[in-house]
């Protein structure tokens, strides 16, 4: 049924779809609506649930290990200082290959205090073993929060789905919202391949020597390889129940393009609108709507982009002394193909500065003008 | 000596312990009073290694080792799960060292007693991190020499009351206990295990290798800090009834210090100061237990 809801809303709503069983949390804006339906659906029994109102991010993610590690299925959602306070709990968690789902706000990181959206606080965790699903809007996030539990299921590996600040969290959009009969048939109960139990006692995440340890974090490697093909078995499964589909990653008039703008987050939303502009003016441009971050879908990229004459990377966040990190893997993915075209590199939009039409629209127009990227990263807007 | 405990034993042998180890008697004692439906939240510590190697285990219940500032957090979320399962039968336990307690998972353990979450939280007390090499906790008592307070900058704090902190929390069940008393250990962890809600027990737990002392005196010395005062044996019901489980006045506390290399450079003097303070200490358990000198 369509409804008419705030993007942290749809989180909550799959939340509750996905049968949780127990949440932690802390609260920190812009997450806070998330948690506070998810504590009213653990009050008023709309959800069998358990809910642990932590002291800390870093104990709401401890707390799950802890849960997860006995079998059932778990949720949190944090943003900005919460996630950089779980920042060693993020790399035991998929050390430990706990299907842990978390939806995590971009917001931006202090100081100064700064609550609007910037991704550098989720990019910034990318090799901590966490697979990463950018959205564009508030029905997707519900999608790829069902779709999270399937694939961290599936693979043994936690999930972060991320989605905006308050241009998602804090914006009405009308979603479809699946009837339970519906979710259930996509995501049956979680059956554990392991946990603890006092009838089979184990250890969990001992000492381990170099040999078995080297070989643990190369299955965690297969893992996230194993990610990229079930993701794509899960849409078709999705697809057939939800008749929506999101691929890894999403080429928009491609195939002709001559400049190809690489985006994530809201910002492919407004770019969809520039493209579709520059197209009725006759210039070859294309999108490609980056939706998975890890793992890094390198093959799909090259198929989709390699052809172009030039890239222009939008990057809502920075890696100092670097550059955008969008930018800088999609130069490593293209590092190793023949004949690839130049990279430039747009930082826009870094703590919640509005990435607009005409920003979008400049960003093509100094790539078509320009014949080859002089500098690492062009700052737009300053 | 016939021991009134259950003979039933959860520790293989051949635990990686050093000789001597008071952590390793402690875990003993506290697993026969638990039994084998217990899960066990293991943060960083000493007994992270004694456990032993992947894909061996010392003990006989399922361990979830955990991140050093983990405890209270982890046993949380075990506890969740388990409700969610409708196992009520088993016994969540948390096992840390006192640094995993006093210091780094302070904050954790503070936030799930507060929660009265259900669960027993074990400190096992060897007054220093001794896993990285003997470095000075806030469990470290007055007067001791550690790697990080060597030479003349000897600990010159007092050793944090984290039992007095519990207390404070008001949870159903505080208490003390030594390795040297095991049947006071036994007795109080299956008192515990009959209660509901947060409950605390702190275990002394001598240490050869980091005290500097034989590996033989460990239990002899574990027995002498209760019979000085230096850590009486004691529980508190809801944060208010005190029972004083031993009253001693066997030994002076030089008598204790002497014994143990990580205090050879105090004075006389010093020693008359620090069996002040252990006098004072006492005088106040003895006020709050409403009992007289
Ligand atoms: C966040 C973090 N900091 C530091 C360490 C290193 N570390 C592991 S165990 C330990 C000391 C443990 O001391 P205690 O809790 O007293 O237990 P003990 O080793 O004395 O038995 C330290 C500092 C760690 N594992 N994690
Ligand atoms: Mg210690």
């Amino acid at each position: 049924m369509k409804r008419v809801i705030e993007g942290s809303h749809a989180v909550a709503e799959a939340v509750r779809l996905a049968r949780v069983q127990v949440i932690s949390a802390y609260p920190i804006t812009p997450q806070t609506h998330i948690v506070e339906i998810l504590s009213e659906y653990c009050a008023n029994g709309t959800m069998n649930a358990r809910f642990l109102r932590v002291e800390s991010e870093h104990s709401a993610l401890a707390a799950l290990i802890g849960a997860q590690s006995c079998g059932v299925r778990t949720f949190t959602a944090t943003a900005s200082q919460g996630l950089a306070l779980m920042h060693e709990l993020l790399h035991w968690t998929s050390g430990a290959r706990l299907p842990i789902v978390m939806a995590e706000v971009n917001r931006a990181l202090a100081p100064g205090w700064n609550i609007w959206t910037d991704q550098t606080d989720s990019l910034a965790q990318r090799d901590t073993g966490w697979i990463q699903m950018y959205c564009e809007d508030s029905q997707e996030v519900l999608d790829s929060m069902l779709q999270a539990y399937r694939l961290a299921e599936r693979v043994y590996l936690p999930v972060m789905v991320v989605l905006d600040a308050f241009y998602l969290s804090h914006t009405f959009e009308p979603v479809d919202v699946p009837t339970q009969e519906e979710v259930d048939r996509f995501l049956p109960p979680y059956q554990p391949r392991f946990q603890a139990d006092t009838e089979n006692a184990c250890a969990f995440g001992q000492l381990v020597p170099p040999g078995a340890y080297m070989k643990m974090r190369h299955n965690i490697a297969i893992g996230m390889d194993e990610a990229l093909k079930s993701l794509n078995e899960i849409q078709e499964e999705f697809y057939a129940i939800f008749r929506r589909r999101y691929n890894a990653v999403e080429a928009v008039c491609c195939d002709d393009a001559e400049i190809i703008l690489v985006t994530s987050g809201t910002i492919t939303s407004t770019s969809r609108l520039v493209i579709k502009t520059l197209r009725g003016r006759g210039e070859k441009a294309g999108i490609l709507k980056m939706k998975l971050f890890r793992p890094f879908p390198v093959e799909m990229i090259r198929k989709a982009i390699s052809h172009a004459k030039k890239i222009a990377v939008i990057d809502r966040n920075f890696s100092f002394g670097a550059s955008g990190i969008f930018a800088q893997e999609l130069r490593a993915a293209l590092y190793n193909t023949p004949d690839h075209p130049p990279v430039f590199g747009y930082i826009a939009g870094i703590g919640g500065l509005d990435a607009t039409v005409e920003l979008i629209e400049e960003i093509y127009w100094k790539t078509k003008n320009t014949a080859f990227p002089d500098e690492e990263s062009i700052w737009m807007g300053i | 000596m016939l021991l009134d405990a259950p003979d039933q034993e959860y520790m293989y042998s051949g635990h990686v312990g050093c000789p001597g180890c008071g952590a390793a008697i402690a875990m003993r004692f506290t697993l026969k009073a638990l039994g084998d439906k217990t899960i066990m939240v293991l943060p960083a510590c000493c007994w992270s290694i004694i456990a032993g190697p992947y894909p061996m285990s010392t003990l006989k219940i399922p361990v979830i080792h955990s991140a050093f500032e983990t405890g209270g957090a982890v046993a949380s979320g075990v506890r969740a799960a388990l409700d969610m399962k409708g196992d009520t039968e088993t016994t969540v336990v948390t096992w840390a060292g006192d640094g995993g307690t006093f210091d780094i998972g302070f904050q954790a353990l503070s936030g799930a007693v507060e929660r009265n979450e259900d669960f027993i939280y074990v400190c096992y007390d060897n007054e220093a991190y001794m896993n990285t090499g003997v470095q000075r906790s806030s469990s470290t008592p007055y007067g001791a020499w550690t790697t990080t307070t060597p030479g003349p900058e000897w600990k010159k704090m007092r050793k944090k009351n984290i039992v007095e902190v519990l207390v404070a929390h008001r949870i159903p069940y505080v208490a003390t206990a030594n390795i040297a008393f095991p049947e006071d250990l036994v007795h109080k962890v299956q008192k515990a295990k009959g209660l509901k809600g947060s409950r605390f027990i702190h275990i002394y737990a001598s240490c050869p290798t980091g005290w500097r002392i034989p590996s033989e005196m460990s239990v002899k010395i574990a027995r002498m800090a209760v019979q000085t005062n230096i850590f009486p044996l004691y529980e508190v019901e809801s944060g208010v009834k005190y029972t004083i489980n031993y009253k001693p006045k066997e030994y002076l506390v030089r008598e204790y210090f002497k014994l143990q290399g990580r205090f050879r450079h105090l004075t006389e003097k010093d020693l008359d100061q620090i069996q002040e303070m252990v006098n004072e200490d006492w005088g106040l358990l003895l006020r709050k237990a409403g009992e007289s000198l």
